[in-house]
């Protein structure tokens, strides 16, 4: 059973439930876009998937073996990788060194060093600003290195929260471009949440929409784009 | 509630008049400690008022209580006046220390508010030394005489000082104890537990989370004064070594032994302070006697119930506290 | 030549209480605790340099036995007490004070240990440097050959410190997690591991403090007491989220009381602490390198 598979997969806070026994399964290689307006459990997904959060109920395996109950730090290592949304980058760091934080773990020094150099080429505008503070970047810039970091780690499966939050649309174009082209040259499985449904559906394999934690309907994405009901409900028009 | 007042102060009564009655009954040793429990009480329910209701820490409470020692001491033997104007001195002059510390404390946060109060603990006892009229090292003699004939006759028999020590204290911590509860139950209370449960929802609502903090800082420190003033009377004198950082961080431990918001709590804490080197004293016999358990037991077992209560309950033992529903804590 | 006298001082103290500082900062800064019972850790390593020096008859044996019990110790401490103290999430007014509390614990703790172990009597560390000042010409500066340790020590112990900061993936590491725990974990940073490691770090450096001088007086229970406020004095003069703020709080510290001490009189020095401190609190609430970035507590 390969690629991500969740059962009835459920995560309260406290007496909230944020998460309501949610079933849907990504295949190895695919894009999954997860959408939903604010406040539909997207993030909190995301989070009790990378282990930040503990899930109420349910299960969610990856390649057949269950990810519940594991801290983030060690799912890194069983590559999986979350770009969480908002500020992912320290601000109090340089580039070169939030760069650095992605494949610190790793043993292969001269892997890090050569997914350093691809992911610089990927977006050249963090090779020129290598020795800046990370807190002089732009919304886009930061993006780009949050990426950039999680790609160094070399996931099989990205788990990406809202990356076009607060972009300028031109920039979002480059960055969802980036993200198609990474998953087709590397075969990563990736899971894109956001609330732009309109780019991440046209990027996705498939799109799951999700309402108040509940799932609404999935499938592929070119059915949903088509679905007129759908299109007026989440992409507004 | 509005039965309760009278009854609540009907019974603070009844336990003073028992605990008077009861000092007939008991050694002079436990007389004496009696009256350092007392005074560990009012001392720890200075700071269940600061930290606990109004949520600043203090580290150098035992400064401000050697201010309160100090000044009763210094008006009882200069202006002659009564021992207990002198008290009521020491904690008025403790009082508007604390208000200018507490002006202070209002800007600063947690750590550094630590800090600057754990440098005043340190600094203010040395400063003995180096005004003469604070009587350097030695300290001052403060004796305050024995009690008044009257009493002696009225209840008969043997009104040994240490028993008049005894009453004072007790009645002043019965007091200080009924000041604080009614203090808890006014606006006042009412204020600090709206800006210690959620700080903006209070600025907001109008309440002027600086003027509070003063507020509290003062009146606490004025209980410490007289903490202070009622030690310097048991001890007999005022002197740097009554007032040292470990007394700072005793009555620290005994509020957190009692419960931080616990009022009643600060009873029990102030037995386990005064309790624990008795008991420690039997213990150290018992393993042989030898000079470093002694000396060293007491801190230990201080020390270790202190790390316990606040990993296990930091709150204090929550007997006093019914289950309501809805009930922040 | 007092002038310089006073400032030769000042740099000695100096250099002991910016270790304490940068020990006190190195925790605040990946826990947002001061550990008071550092003064507790480093006497007991101290203690345990101690004993080394007594079975070996070396004194610079006996250093690295200080330093790697400053580090188990804090270790233990952060591994055990800390981690349990941050399992239990509290609530009510003593839940953002409770891990302060409990350090306070740990010292008085740590400190009855030290003298149930070792007594309360003073005892001599000895070191085989004099104590006695340089003789320059007829003026005998009162700077010894134990205070050029000193400051060669603290010296050795900030540089160390700086280099793996700022150039080893450990440093860097102790860096980020301390920024942003969380976006550390997500990129597979043992947090709680790396933490430890920092305060094992800060527990060493306490030791060294405690090692170097505790040769100029005596050695008891009680000797680095005030070394613990003074160090915490330097730490929140110099910002308590700055490295080198520690030091130069540490520094400025020194060389204050020194002038003090030379110009105004012995027992005014701890009173001196308490000025100084709220001198710097008032212009700069946050200590002279403070961060103002994004720290809602403190």
């Amino acid at each position: 059973m390969s690629g991500l598979v969740l059962t009835d997969f459920s995560v309260s806070h406290g007496a909230i439930a944020a998460v309501k026994n949610l079933s849907f399964s990504v295949e190895k290689g695919q894009l999954a876009a997860i959408i939903g307006s604010n406040g539909a459990g997207k993030t909190t997904l995301l989070r009790a998937l990378s282990g930040l959060i503990p899930a109420t109920h349910g299960n969610a395996t990856w390649n057949g073996h269950s990810i519940l109950g594991r801290k983030p730090e060690d799912l890194v290592r069983a590559g999986i990788v979350h770009v969480s949304e908002g500020k992912s980058v320290i601000p109090e760091l340089n580039v070169k060194e939030n760069l650095a934080l992605g494949g610190i773990w790793r043993k292969d020094r001269a892997d890090v060093a050569a997914a350093t150099e691809e992911v610089c080429n990927l977006f050249p505008r963090l090779r020129e600003r290598l020795n800046q503070s990370a807190d002089t970047l732009s919304g886009g810039e930061r993006q780009m290195l949050a990426i950039g970091r999680a790609l160094i780690a070399r996931p099989q499966l990205l788990l990406l929260d809202e990356p076009s939050l607060g972009l300028a649309p031109l920039i979002i174009e480059q960055i969802f471009d980036a993200i198609s082209q990474l998953r087709h040259r590397l075969g990563l499985t990736v899971v894109l949440v956001e609330q732009n449904a309109m780019s991440a559906l046209k990027i996705a394999d498939i799109g799951i929409i999700i309402n108040v934690g509940s799932l609404v309907t999935s499938g592929p994405s070119t059915k949903l784009l088509a679905d007129a009901n759908l299109r007026a409900a989440y992409l507004g028009y | 509630m509005r039965k309760s007042k009278s009854m609540s102060a009907l019974i603070f009564l009844a336990v003073g008049i028992f605990l008077l009655i009861a000092s007939n009954f008991v050694d002079e040793l436990r007389v004496y400690q009696g009256a350092q429990v007392a005074v560990y009480v009012i001392a720890i329910s200075s700071i269940i008022l600061l930290t606990g209701f109004s949520g600043q820490i203090s580290l150098g409470h035992g400064a401000l209580m050697a201010i309160g020692g100090y000044a009763a001491a210094l008006s009882y033997i200069h202006w002659h006046v009564p021992f207990l104007a002198s008290f009521i001195i020491g904690s008025f002059s403790a009082a508007v220390a604390g208000f200018i510390l507490g002006l202070a404390a209002a800007r600063l946060s947690g750590p550094y508010l630590a800090g600057t109060t754990l440098a005043l603990a340190v600094g203010l006892p040395s400063l003995a030394n180096q005004f003469h009229v604070l009587g350097g090292e030695q300290g001052l003699s403060f004796d305050i005489g024995e009690a008044p004939m009257w009493i002696a006759h009225k209840t008969g028999g043997d009104f040994t000082q240490y028993k008049w020590f005894f009453w004072i204290s007790t009645i002043c911590a019965i007091t200080t104890i009924w000041f604080i509860k009614n203090l808890l139950q006014s606006r006042y209370g009412r204020t600090w537990k709206a800006v210690r449960g959620n700080p903006s929802a209070a600025a907001l609502s109008g309440i002027n989370i600086g003027q509070s903090k003063v507020l509290a800082f003062t009146l606490s420190s004025a209980l410490a004064g007289l903490s202070g003033a009622l030690l310097a009377m048991l001890l007999g004198l005022v002197a740097p070594m009554a007032f040292t950082l470990t007394l700072s961080f005793t009555i620290v431990t005994g509020a957190v032994l009692a419960g931080v918001t616990n009022l009643t709590g600060s009873i029990v804490g102030a037995l386990v302070l005064v309790v624990i080197p008795e008991l420690t004293d039997a213990v150290a016999t018992h393993l042989g006697g030898s000079e470093k358990i002694s000396a060293n037991l007491p801190g230990l077992i201080t020390s270790a119930l202190l790390i316990l209560t606040v990993l296990f309950a930091p709150n204090g033992p929550q007997l006093h506290k019914r289950k309501k529903v809805g009930n922040p804590s | 030549m007092l002038i310089l006298d006073t400032l030769l001082i000042g740099l000695s103290s100096g250099a002991i209480y910016a270790l304490m500082a940068l020990a006190l900062v190195l925790v605040w800064r990946s826990t947002r605790v001061v550990n008071f019972a550092q003064a507790g850790q480093a006497i007991l390593s101290t203690y345990i340099g101690f004993e080394a020096m007594n079975r070996t008859h070396n004194y610079w044996v006996s250093i690295p036995f200080a330093i790697i019990a400053g580090a188990a110790i804090a270790a233990f401490v952060d591994a055990v007490i800390m981690r349990a103290l941050s399992k239990r999430s509290h609530k009510g007014s003593v839940s953002e004070i409770a891990p302060v509390i409990a350090t306070l614990g740990l010292l008085g703790l740590i400190r009855s240990l030290t003298g149930i172990i070792w007594g309360n009597a003073y005892v001599q560390y000895a070191s085989p440097l004099s104590g006695k000042g340089y003789s320059i010409g007829h003026h005998t500066i009162p700077f010894s050959p134990q205070n050029t340790l000193i400051v060669i020590g603290a010296l050795l112990v900030m540089a160390s410190f700086a280099i793996v900061f700022k150039y080893t993936n450990l440093g860097l590491a102790l860096r980020a997690s301390s920024f942003q725990p969380e976006i550390s974990r997500l990129a597979g940073i043992r947090v709680d591991r790396i933490r430890t490691i920092g305060w094992a770090f800060s527990g060493a450096a306490g030791a060294v403090a405690g090692a170097l001088v505790t040769p100029t007086s005596y050695l008891s229970p009680n000797s680095l007491d005030l070394l613990l406020v003074s160090g915490f004095v330097a730490a929140v003069i110099g910002g308590l989220d700055s490295l080198i703020g520690a030091v130069l709080g540490g520094l400025i510290l020194g060389i204050g009381f020194a002038f003090i001490l030379q110009y105004v009189g012995t027992s005014v020095t701890f009173s001196a602490a308490f000025i100084i401190l709220i001198v710097v609190l008032f212009l700069r609430p946050r200590g002279i390198l403070g961060s103002q970035i994004g720290r809602r507590d403190a």
